[in-house]
């Protein structure tokens, strides 16, 4: 059967990376730190905020720390697979009536899992030290921040699919990945790109997630980003076949 | 005696590599059977094969009745299984592991905490895995292959890197899976340990199986050499040595002979000599040839290479 072992191997995992030294540090409390410290500077500096700003740091800081930390969970999953794959434990879970997608259903559970974390504890801390985005709807925008990860995890299973050795597997994810940020329109709006990086931003995933992530922070219908979730599910279909297809398992 | 696994006509290439070809053997129920030759032999992929972990391009395996690769989920069910060089989550517990390895299969896992037991493990139940010794971590695995009390254990290259002391511990608890009445599938590229533990052995060597046979019985074929060699002082002693049935050489150097010879009644015959001619020895052995020898002799080098 699919399912057996996968709550016992995901347990497992989630076990194994809180007793890494850096695990949980640098997943969750680095994400969340470096969020408090943007807000203090971005938002001690403004006076009087201009319009831009203060939108910036009402809906674009929110949307950038959420997006840092799926992006941070995609990267230590490239890392992981990497590591499982060229220590042999990939090979090793094989060689067991588990099945191949529930090894990697497990990990993206562990990272699904991660997130939410990390950002609960972001909007806890935020509460105390950095009053934004109180309003925000919590439940409605964690939803869509899972939806976003897992489309981006898909990705991250593509990078892990190709990258030769577990030394490049976090540089190689970073280079992919962190650029996309610069032309997903949370810095600039997508239209005002010129036309090469518009079109190149229409067909990267994280333009969606973005478009997503804003709307549902300033409190849009779920019915008004059907295209995103779309978008990201046809990324997440897509890259997923694809690395089913070049996947390597030693 | 029934066999459990069947394998013919096996070929399997990595692009232009040919890693096995034409390798056909049958495993008996209840044996230890090694797989015996140097590294990159083959000895890896024709054991992975027959796991179902990977393809061969030719050729039929059938393991307890099944074809390890249309059955693939329903052999790893019956089947125990150790990979060369594997290793676990770096900081995952020792019981961990077993547990979640119980859970894995259909039929009802034997008691994890009874196997550590008789694996010497339990006082590193709770250890981190990146903390066990090489043997403890074998030790480990072969926990894992038993975990769901298979009718087929495969071991590949179980005590390489491991101190001689550890290896012995491993081999009893080898002989120990024996006894409960599993089959043994073993390869190794150490001849003491082949000699030590297996019921037959197949030698293979680029890909290609020379030969199949109980130790003693390759050893017989390959190698009827014996040799004798022995002190003494008296001066009538190499005319008499050389009279000695099946004798093919006698060397002398100093007070000490070399007497060589063909077939296991030559060292009964070199004593039946001593004795009759009452020639009075102050040492005396004999050397006989070993898997490493047949090895030397099939192949025309040392499997250490």
């Amino acid at each position: 059967m699919m399912l057996r072992g996968l709550w016992k191997l995901t347990w497992i995992e989630i076990k194994v990376f809180l007793r890494e030294p850096l695990g949980a540090f640098g997943s969750i409390v680095v994400p969340v730190l470096a969020f408090l410290v943007a807000g203090r500077i971005v938002g001690g500096r403004v006076g009087p905020p201009s319009l831009a700003a203060s939108s910036f740091i009402r809906v674009g800081l929110p949307v950038l720390a959420s997006l840092l930390i799926a992006i941070s969970a995609v990267l230590s999953l490239v890392t992981i697979i990497s590591i499982y794959r060229e220590g042999g434990i990939l090979k090793r879970l094989r060689a067991t009536p588990l099945r191949p997608q529930t090894i990697l259903t497990a990990h993206v559970i562990v990272k699904l899992i991660l997130t939410a974390a990390t950002l609960a504890l972001m909007v806890l801390a935020g509460k105390r030290y950095y009053p934004v985005g109180v309003h925000a709807p919590l439940f409605s925008f964690t939803i869509a921040l899972l939806i976003s990860t897992w489309s981006i995890l898909s990705i991250g299973f593509l990078i892990a699919s190709i990258v030769p050795t577990a030394r490049f597997a976090q540089p190689i994810g970073a280079i992919i990945l962190y650029p996309m940020i610069s032309v997903s329109g949370l810095f600039v709006p997508v239209e005002s790109l010129p036309p090469v990086l518009h079109a190149v931003a229409r067909v990267l995933p994280l333009t969606y997630a973005v478009h997503l992530l804003q709307g549902i922070w300033n409190g849009d219908a779920w019915s008004a980003h059907l295209s995103d979730v779309a978008a990201l599910t046809v990324a997440f279909v897509v890259c997923t076949a694809l690395s089913a297809k070049v996947f390597r398992w030693e | 005696m029934r066999s459990v696994i069947q394998v013919s006509g096996v070929r399997k290439t990595y692009g232009q590599t040919v890693a096995v070809d034409e390798v056909s053997f049958e495993v008996n129920d209840g044996e230890i059977f090694g797989l015996i030759g140097p590294n990159g032999a083959g000895k890896t992929t024709t054991m992975e094969c027959i796991e179902g972990l990977r393809t061969p391009d030719r050729g039929t395996i059938s393991v307890l009745g099944l074809d390890p690769f249309r059955h693939v989920y329903k052999l790893q069910d019956r089947i125990g299984v150790q990979l060369q060089q594997a290793q676990l989550q770096k900081r995952i517990k020792v019981w961990e592991a077993v547990d979640l390895w119980a859970s894995l299969y259909q039929k009802k896992a034997i008691d994890g905490e009874h196997l550590l037991e008789q694996l010497g493990l339990t006082d590193k139940r709770d250890a981190w895995f990146m903390n066990l010794s090489g043997g403890q971590k074998q030790q480990l695995f072969i926990a894992l292959a038993l975990i769901n009390d298979p009718e087929v254990v495969f071991l590949d290259e179980l005590t390489t890197g491991l101190d001689p002391q550890s290896r012995r511990a491993i081999w009893d608890l080898v002989r120990g899976i024996r006894e409960r009445g599993k089959t043994v599938f073993l390869t190794t590229h150490l001849m003491e340990e082949a000699e030590r533990l297996c019921d037959r052995v197949a030698i293979i060597e680029h890909g290609r199986i020379i030969d199949i046979d109980r130790p003693e019985r390759l050893v017989d074929r390959h190698c009827p050499e014996r040799t004798v060699v022995l002190t003494t002082d008296d001066p009538i002693a190499e005319e008499r040595f050389r009279a000695i049935p099946g004798v093919e050489a006698v060397i002398c150097t100093d007070l000490r002979f070399t007497i060589r010879g063909r077939g296991d009644d030559l060292v009964t015959e070199v004593i039946h000599c001593l004795s009759e001619n009452r020639i009075r020895v102050t040492d005396f052995r004999t050397i006989l040839p070993n898997l490493e020898d047949v090895f030397l002799k099939l192949t025309g080098h040392s499997i250490r290479g």
